[in-house]
């Protein structure tokens, strides 16, 4: 409320804390802003390819962001070096931040060293979201695969981030896992810091 | 019923809806709520922007109203919010009609359990 209260006077807005911001934001505001996305998207492009592109790229402009953000907000001015650091990091921090919760899963892909998951079981952008059938495996967590590259990029992890259905024995739903895939230099890094 | 059924009915509907608002003796009267025929009751529900949802039911079958109301719900959810729906088309949204039988079942049960 304003002007209820004392409010400490800082003479410079630097010496400020940062605001904590809204908690929370309308999920049917959110709801509406992204279908907005995805359908003006759509005006765009020619190809599905091109469509999951474009809100990666979206995606990655609010990575980038939140990377910064929130090592200034919730790290004190640091930001992890190590790869699990880093994982983690977007696993639970921005998750939080982002989506209210923690990812439901961060796992080590089995088939390839560089390959790391995290899935949801309801990724929050895909709660309204149905893919016609003639789109194929095309899925709208393409934004988010593009938040975790933003993250990842900015904080100097290069990898490919991709998002895909994958569907669950027991559950009419599939859920989404977003595929973390390190360039090589990452992990040549990774391996020389050691254990 | 397929989709060429689905349109023919609610064309019916929709001309006999109109019809009915004109013919109403009442001002301001927004259209037929409740048919009763010999076999089968019609509820329908209005919304502010002139969309209308119908249900077909038993004779006598209570709480449509509120049945109504949740579907209008799950339409703007799961319809609205979907980039992919063209609006005034038909809805091929697998969430909506997921929820919509989940809503209906529930529906069913309670009534059951009644």
């Amino acid at each position: 409320m304003i002007g209820v209260g004392k409010i400490k006077q800082y003479s410079n807005v630097l010496d400020k804390p940062l605001s904590r911001g809204r908690q929370e934001v309308s999920l049917s505001a959110f709801a509406f802003l992204f279908s907005e996305l995805v359908q003006y998207s759509q005006t765009q492009v020619d190809n599905i390819a091109e469509l999951e592109r474009r809100l990666e790229d979206a995606g990655y402009a609010v990575g980038a962001r939140v990377l910064e953000l929130l090592c200034h907000r919730e790290k004190g001015n640091r930001r992890e070096t190590r790869l699990l650091g880093i994982l983690s990091f977007v696993h639970s921090t921005v998750w939080k931040v982002l989506f209210g919760k923690v990812a439901d899963s961060l796992e080590k892909g089995t088939e390839h060293e560089d390959e790391y998951m995290i899935s949801e079981k309801e990724l929050l952008v895909n709660r309204f979201i149905s893919i016609p059938k003639d789109m194929g495996a095309f899925n709208c967590g393409a934004f988010v695969a593009g938040i975790v590259r933003g993250v990842l990029d900015g904080a100097g992890f290069p990898a490919v981030v991709t998002a895909h259905f994958v569907p669950m024995e027991g559950q009419q739903r599939p859920r989404t896992t977003i595929l973390i895939k390190f360039a090589e230099e990452v992990l040549r890094r990774e391996s020389r810091l050691g254990g | 019923m397929d989709t060429n059924d689905s349109l023919r009915l609610a064309s019916l509907w929709h001309s006999m809806h109109a019809i009915s608002q004109q013919l109403s003796p009442t001002t301001g009267c927004a259209g037929i709520e409740l048919l009763q025929a010999d076999t089968f009751d019609l509820h329908c529900f209005q919304s502010l922007t002139g969309t209308k949802f119908f249900v077909v039911c038993e004779l006598g079958t209570l709480h449509m109203e509120a049945l109504l109301k949740v579907i209008y719900e799950l339409y703007t959810d799961y319809v609205l919010k979907n980039p992919f729906y063209e609006i005034e088309m038909p809805i091929r949204c697998e969430l909506f009609d997921l929820n919509l039988s989940q809503a209906i079942q529930k529906d069913r049960i309670a009534l059951l359990g009644r």
